[in-house]
C-alpha cells in the first residue's frame, strides 16, 4: 500500500533534491570536453610554461570544441575560476582557426597572452577537475589561493555567509513574532462560543487562501512611501512630509509581510492543540487557589507546547526558504540567502554555485531540525 | 509576470491552429509555420520596433509576428535551448550576451554576406560599423544610457555633467540606477576623474574596481533601483527621484509624446549596441530567418530611429534618418551619436562585459546587501 507513496515521494523529490546536490559536487563538462589537455596537465609542476605538446593539444581541443559550437560553455566555466579566460578561449579558438601553425605555443600566446601565465592553466586545470568542492568553498566565501590552501575572500567580496547568518536571523525573529501574536489569537478561537469561533476562523482562513502575490502587493499600497498608512501619519500630523517612514522596500517590509503571511502556520497548529484542552482545566485550578498566571504555566502552556512547537518549526522552515517577499518588498536591505539562490538559477546561470549554496541551507534546516528533536521532541509536535 | 507564463495559455489554442493546419493541409500548406515571436525590451522601444519592423515584416510577408518582452539576459534563452522547449524565435539583445550566446551555440548562425546590402550596393560586411555585426545577429541599434532630470524637480542651478550626479550635497535628492554593475560602474569612474578610454583600463585592475565601488558609496544611501527601461521616465514623472539613469530613447519618447519636461545629461553617456538573433532550435526557423533578413535592410534598420532616439549600426542607415514620424520632431539632435551629444562618451566594451560581468555583478550583489 506504501509502495505508491515511496515511489512517489522519491520521483518528486528525492530525486530533484539528489540531483541538485550532485551538481553543486559534479562538474563534468571541462573535463569532458579537453581531456587530452587535462591528461597531459596532470604531469605539470604548476609554476612553469607547460610544454608544446600541451600546447599543441589545446589548439586542436580547442579548435574541435569551437567547429562543434559548444566553446561558450567551457569558456564560462573557465572564466569563472580566471576573469578574462573566456575571451582568451575565444578568441584563441577563432586566431587558430585561421592558421596552421608551425609553433602550436607561439601561435596560442600570440592569440592571446595569458597563456604565458601559469594562472590562466591553473584555472583551466581547475576547471577540469570532475569532481570538485569549489561551489562549497564559494558559498562558505572562501577560495583557493594560487597554492591551493583554502584561504578567506577578501572582505569586500564576502556575501554568502553574512546573509546566511540575516537569513537565519530573520527567520528565528519572524517566528517569534508569529508566536507572541498568534497564540491570544488560536486562544481566542478555541475559548470562544461556536459562532463566534467560526467567524474568526474564517478571519485567519480568508488570508491564508488568498493569493501569496496578492497580499504582498497589498503590503505595498499601505506600506510605501505615498501609501495609506503614510498618508495617515502625515494627515494627523505625526509625521510631517519630508518625514514619512521608509516602512517598505528594506527589512522592515520583508519582516512585517512575512510575519503576516506566515501567521496562519502558526496560528492553526495552536488552535488544534488548545482546542482539546478543557476549559475546566484553567477553572479549576483557580478553584485550588492558582491565580492566572499560575494556572498558565503550570496547566496551560505545558499542554499547548506540541503546538508551540509544530507552529514554530513550521513558520522557521518556511521563512528559511522564502525568496518572492523579499524580492518584491526587500529593497536592498530585505534581500535573504534564497533570493541570491534564485539569482544564481535564473541570471548569473551558475547552477553549481547555487546547488552549494541550496545544500548548505538544507544542512541547516537538518541541523535545526534535530536540534529541536532534542529540546522538544517530535513525537510531542501535534498539527492537526 | 514571466512572459513565459503568458505561452501556457496558448499552447491549446496553438495546438488548435496546428491541428486545423493538419486538416486543411492541402489549402494552406504552409499555415503551421506562418508566426514568429520576437522578443524585445518592453516599452516604448518595443513599441517603435513593433511600428518600424515588426507590422511592416508582417505586411509584406503575411506571417503572423508576436511581440513578448523581456529585461535582458540570457537565461530564459538557455533554458528553453536546453530544455528543447523554445517558444521565443528572434530576440533583441545586449551585444555581450549575444556574442556570449552565439559562443555558447545558442543562436543559429547568420551569415553576414547573406544580410542584404546597401542602397548603393555596398556589402552589409562593409556597411556595418567596426565590431557592430556578430556571428549570429541581424539588424542593430546604438542606444545610450544616459542620466535625465526633471525640469520640476529643479529651481536654481541643474545639473549638467556626471559629476553633479553623485554630487549629493550641490543637488540632494534620490536618484535612478539600474540594478546591475553595467553602466554603473563607468560612470562612477568618470565622475571620480577617470578619462573615458581609460574607464577600462582602470577597471582591469582590483584598485580600479574599489574606487568604482567607492564612488558609488557616496551616493548609495540615495539610490532607487530599477530594472525595467519603462520605469525611469515613471519615477522622474513621479518626481520619486530627482535625477535617473536612463536609455536614452525612453526619456526621448517621454518628452515627444507626453510632454514630460524632462532633459538628458549627455555628459558621460556609456554607447552601446545591440542586435536582433534567432535563438537555436525555433520551430519557426524559416519565417524567424526572412524576420531577420528584413529586419536588417537597411531602410528597415533606419526606421526605427522614426519612432524612437536610436540609430543604425550601418554607415548608409545613418543618413536616412529624418524627423519623428508621429510629431514630426526633427530626430538627429536626439541621436546619441550626434556630435553635440558625443563630448565625454564611454564606448561601452562588450567584451570587457562579458568576462568579467560575472565577477562584478556578484561583487554588486554583495555590496548591495551590505
Amino acid at each position: 500500500m506504501t509502495l505508491p507513496l515511496v515511489a512517489f515521494i522519491g520521483v518528486t523529490f528525492l530525486a530533484p533534491l539528489g540531483l541538485m546536490l550532485a551538481r553543486s559536487v559534479h562538474e563534468p563538462l571541462v573535463a569532458d570536453s579537453l581531456p587530452d589537455t587535462l591528461a597531459m596537465l596532470e604531469d605539470w609542476d604548476g609554476m612553469s610554461l607547460p610544454g608544446e605538446d600541451v600546447f599543441q593539444a589545446l589548439g586542436r581541443e580547442l579548435l574541435t570544441l569551437h567547429q562543434q559550437r559548444s566553446l561558450g560553455g567551457v569558456a564560462t566555466r573557465v572564466n569563472r575560476l580566471e576573469s578574462g579566460m573566456r575571451s582568451a578561449i575565444v578568441r584563441t579558438a577563432r586566431q587558430l582557426r585561421d592558421a596552421d601553425p608551425r609553433s602550436w605555443r607561439e601561435a596560442i600566446i600570440a592569440a592571446a597572452p595569458v597563456w604565458d601565465e601559469p594562472k590562466a592553466w591553473r584555472a583551466l586545470q581547475r576547471s577540469g577537475e570532475r569532481y570538485t568542492l569549489r561551489h562549497f568553498l564559494h558559498a562558505l566565501d572562501l577560495e583557493r589561493d594560487a597554492e591551493g590552501n583554502v584561504v578567506a575572500q577578501p572582505p569586500d567580496q564576502r556575501i554568502y555567509l553574512s546573509l546566511l547568518g540575516r537569513t537565519l536571523m530573520v527567520s528565528i525573529v519572524i517566528t517569534v513574532i508569529c508566536l507572541i501574536l498568534g497564540y491570544p489569537v488560536a486562544y481566542l478561537i478555541a475559548n470562544s462560543p461556536p459562532s463566534r469561533s467560526n467567524l474568526l476562523l474564517l478571519l485567519v482562513l480568508v488570508p491564508f487562501w488568498t493569493s501569496l502575490l496578492v497580499r504582498t502587493t497589498s503590503w505595498i499600497v499601505l506600506l510605501q512611501n505615498q501609501g495609506v498608512i503614510n498618508d495617515l501619519l502625515v494627515a494627523i500630523g505625526l509625521t510631517t512630509e519630508e518625514g514619512r517612514i521608509p516602512m517598505i522596500y528594506n527589512m522592515t517590509g520583508t519582516l512585517v509581510a512575512m510575519t503576516q503571511i506566515l501567521l496562519p502556520f502558526m496560528v492553526l497548529p495552536l488552535y488544534a492543540v488548545m482546542r482539546t484542552i478543557a476549559p475546566s482545566q484553567m477553572r479549576a485550578a483557580a478553584a485550588l487557589g492558582a491565580s492566572f498566571g499560575q494556572a498558565f504555566v503550570r496547566v496551560y502552556w505545558p499542554q499547548t507546547v506540541p503546538g508551540v512547537a509544530a507552529g514554530s518549526l513550521l513558520v522557521f522552515i518556511l521563512s528559511i526558504g522564502y525568496y518572492i517577499t523579499p524580492a518584491l518588498v526587500g529593497g536592498r536591505t530585505g534581500q535573504l540567502i534564497s533570493n541570491l539562490i534564485a539569482y544564481h538559477m535564473q541570471q548569473s546561470l551558475n547552477w553549481g554555485l547555487a546547488a552549494a549554496l541550496g545544500a548548505i541551507l538544507l544542512v541547516c534546516v537538518v541541523l535545526l531540525f534535530f536540534l529541536f528533536n532534542r529540546l522538544v521532541g517530535v513525537e510531542r509536535m501535534r498539527f492537526t | 509576470m514571466r512572459p513565459q507564463s503568458r505561452f501556457k495559455l496558448q499552447g491549446p489554442a496553438r495546438s488548435l491552429i496546428a491541428a486545423l493546419a493538419l486538416i486543411g493541409v492541402a489549402g494552406a500548406p504552409a499555415a503551421a509555420n506562418d508566426s514568429v515571436t520576437v522578443v524585445s525590451w518592453g516599452g516604448s522601444y518595443a513599441e517603435a520596433c513593433k511600428k518600424a519592423v515588426l507590422d511592416p515584416f508582417a505586411d509584406e510577408s503575411g506571417v503572423e509576428v508576436r511581440l513578448e518582452s523581456y529585461n535582458g539576459g540570457l537565461a530564459q534563452i538557455r533554458a528553453q535551448v536546453e530544455t528543447g522547449n523554445v517558444h521565443w524565435d528572434v530576440v533583441d539583445l545586449e551585444f555581450a550576451d549575444l556574442a556570449r550566446g552565439c559562443d555558447e551555440g545558442l543562436f543559429e548562425l547568420v551569415d553576414i554576406d547573406e544580410l542584404p546590402p546597401a542602397p548603393d550596393g555596398t556589402p552589409a560586411r562593409d556597411d556595418y560599423f567596426e565590431g557592430t555585426f556578430s556571428e549570429c545577429g541581424g539588424g542593430g541599434i546604438f542606444y545610450s544610457t544616459v542620466y535625465a532630470y526633471n525640469n520640476e524637480s529643479f529651481t536654481g542651478q541643474r545639473p549638467a555633467t556626471i559629476e553633479d550626479f553623485f554630487d549629493l550635497e550641490k543637488f540632494p535628492g534620490r536618484r535612478g540606477m539600474r540594478r546591475t554593475a553595467g553602466a554603473n560602474l563607468e560612470f562612477a569612474l568618470l565622475a571620480d576623474g577617470v578619462p573615458p578610454e581609460e574607464i577600462y583600463a582602470v577597471l582591469n585592475t582590483p584598485e580600479g574596481v574599489n574606487r568604482a565601488f567607492g564612488k558609488l558609496d557616496t551616493i548609495k544611501e540615495q539610490i532607487v533601483w530599477w530594472e525595467a527601461g519603462a520605469q525611469p521616465p515613471q519615477m522622474l514623472a513621479d518626481q520619486e527621484v530627482v535625477m535617473s539613469t536612463a536609455y536614452n530613447g525612453r526619456i526621448f519618447n517621454a518628452q515627444v509624446l507626453e510632454q514630460q519636461p524632462f532633459t538628458i545629461v549627455w555628459d558621460g553617456q556609456v554607447l552601446d549596441y545591440g542586435q536582433f538573433a534567432i535563438v537555436a532550435g525555433t520551430p519557426n526557423l524559416k519565417a524567424a530567418r526572412n524576420y531577420l533578413l528584413f529586419a536588417s535592410r537597411v531602410e528597415n534598420m533606419a526606421a526605427i530611429g522614426h519612432y524612437i532616439a536610436y540609430s543604425p549600426t550601418r554607415r548608409s542607415g545613418i543618413d536616412l534618418i529624418s524627423t519623428h514620424r508621429e510629431t514630426g520632431v526633427e530626430m538627429r539632435p536626439h541621436m546619441p551619436s550626434a556630435p553635440e551629444n558625443m563630448g565625454r562618451v564611454v564606448r561601452n566594451d562588450w567584451e570587457w562585459w562579458a568576462d568579467h560581468g560575472e565577477e562584478m555583478n556578484e561583487r554588486f550583489s554583495a555590496w548591495l546587501s551590505r
